[in-house]
């Protein structure tokens, strides 16, 4: 018996059907509700930021100093170069999405401190021609190759934190103390936070969570449920910046 | 020909003074002035055997640096067994402290002109 054109449409229809669930269930099992995949052996860092304790602390800025000193940032007299790897920014650009009338006039007046959320789903990767910037598999850090930068700057255009900064400049003259251990950029390199990459493979905190006396940052593996991190996000309410674009920063604030 | 015995003369005296810097060598014993690089300062070895080394220590480096930035590692074996840093200001600089009398010295000899320095530190230069 042959088959008609209604029962070779059926099974044709059925058969897409099955595999396209196939491969649905396989890419659902793979993924945990995070959104990325996890076998017990990779770590995935975050940062929480306290902003109730640091707002306590009017103007103290040991956290950014740190940072800037350790990375050899440079100093700039005009906003036009300015380099930044972490620094303080108003409530209201931190989370103008998240804002209303009635929220806490304590927190919504003090500065936020804001640094590269080194998201999961990284838009400055996505762009990057030469892969300068990637996401490290092993503990989801989004890196930066400073030697293969071209300085083409899709990616300070594609980051929706503004947390790329563009040397404009020689940054080498304008470094007030020049830290041997880690090198300077060059004028026509993006930079960016790395999370300390370097200090967290000694077995280190990031300089800004060591700098900060009053434990108003903490710094951990996601993936560890006991780790301080977790405990932190269990225990408070948090928020993160810009959530609805889908980029799934790891940078969370208590508020 | 005209004036053939003239010009194989220029020829003659053109070829002797084109030639003089090698014959000059050979005459005098010795080819050209080679570089004298500052020994190093503390240890016996390098990573690589010398030979190895003053051929494929670019190569070496440009390994280290994918490494250590791409891959997350930072320890090389070295061929004696010992295990150092994958880092150029501390590990190189450590036994040759002395960038002018052991880098610059050769790269400037076989004019190249690596730009490791823009943005790795020489700690001498900031003392």
């Amino acid at each position: 018996m042959g088959i008609d054109r209604r029962g070779f449409l059926k099974v044709s229809g059925l058969t897409v059907l099955g595999i396209a669930s196939g491969k649905a269930s396989e890419t659902f099992a793979s993924s945990d509700s995070h959104g990325h995949t996890s076998d017990g052996t990779t770590k995935r860092y975050a940062m929480v930021i306290d902003l109730q304790l640091c707002k306590e602390q009017e103007g103290c800025t040991d956290c950014v100093n740190a940072c800037h000193h350790v990375h050899n940032v440079p100093e700039f007299d005009n906003r036009k170069d300015e380099v930044k790897w972490i620094w303080k920014d108003s409530f209201h650009h931190a989370f103008h999405e998240q804002e209303h009338h009635y929220l806490d006039k304590d927190i919504v007046n003090h500065p936020v401190l804001l640094l590269c959320n080194h998201c999961d789903n990284p838009p400055c990767v996505q762009v990057c021609p030469t892969k300068a910037t990637f996401k490290r598999e092993s503990d989801g850090i989004v890196m930066m190759d400073w030697h293969r930068c071209i300085g083409c700057r899709y990616c300070v255009v594609a980051c929706p934190y503004g947390s790329r900064s563009f040397n404009w400049r020689d940054p080498r003259p304008h470094i007030e103390e020049v830290v041997d251990d880690f090198p300077t950029r060059t004028r026509g390199v993006v930079e960016k936070c790395t999370f300390c990459e370097e200090r967290i493979f000694e077995g280190r905190p990031p300089a800004c969570v060591e700098a900060c006396k009053h434990g108003a940052m903490a710094f951990g593996d996601l993936e560890d449920p006991e780790s301080r991190v977790r405990e932190l996000l269990r225990d408070r309410f948090s928020i993160r910046r810009k959530p609805a674009l889908g980029t799934e920063p790891e940078v969370y604030y208590l508020v | 020909m005209y004036d053939a015995g003239k010009v194989i003369i220029g020829i003659i005296v053109f070829l002797v003074i084109a030639s003089f810097p090698i014959w000059y060598a050979v005459a005098g014993g010795k080819s050209a002035d080679i570089p004298e690089l500052e020994k190093a300062a503390k240890g016996d070895n390098c990573v690589m055997e010398t030979e190895e080394m003053r051929a494929a220590h670019m190569d070496l480096l440009n390994d280290w640096r994918k490494l250590v930035v791409r891959d997350g590692l930072r320890y090389y074996t070295a061929f004696d067994g010992e295990k150092v840093e994958m880092s150029m200001t501390k590990t190189c600089l450590g036994c040759h402290p002395n960038k002018d009398a052991f880098c610059d010295r050769c790269h400037n000899y076989m004019a190249v002109n690596p730009y490791c320095w823009d943005c790795h530190v020489n700690p001498k230069e900031f003392e």
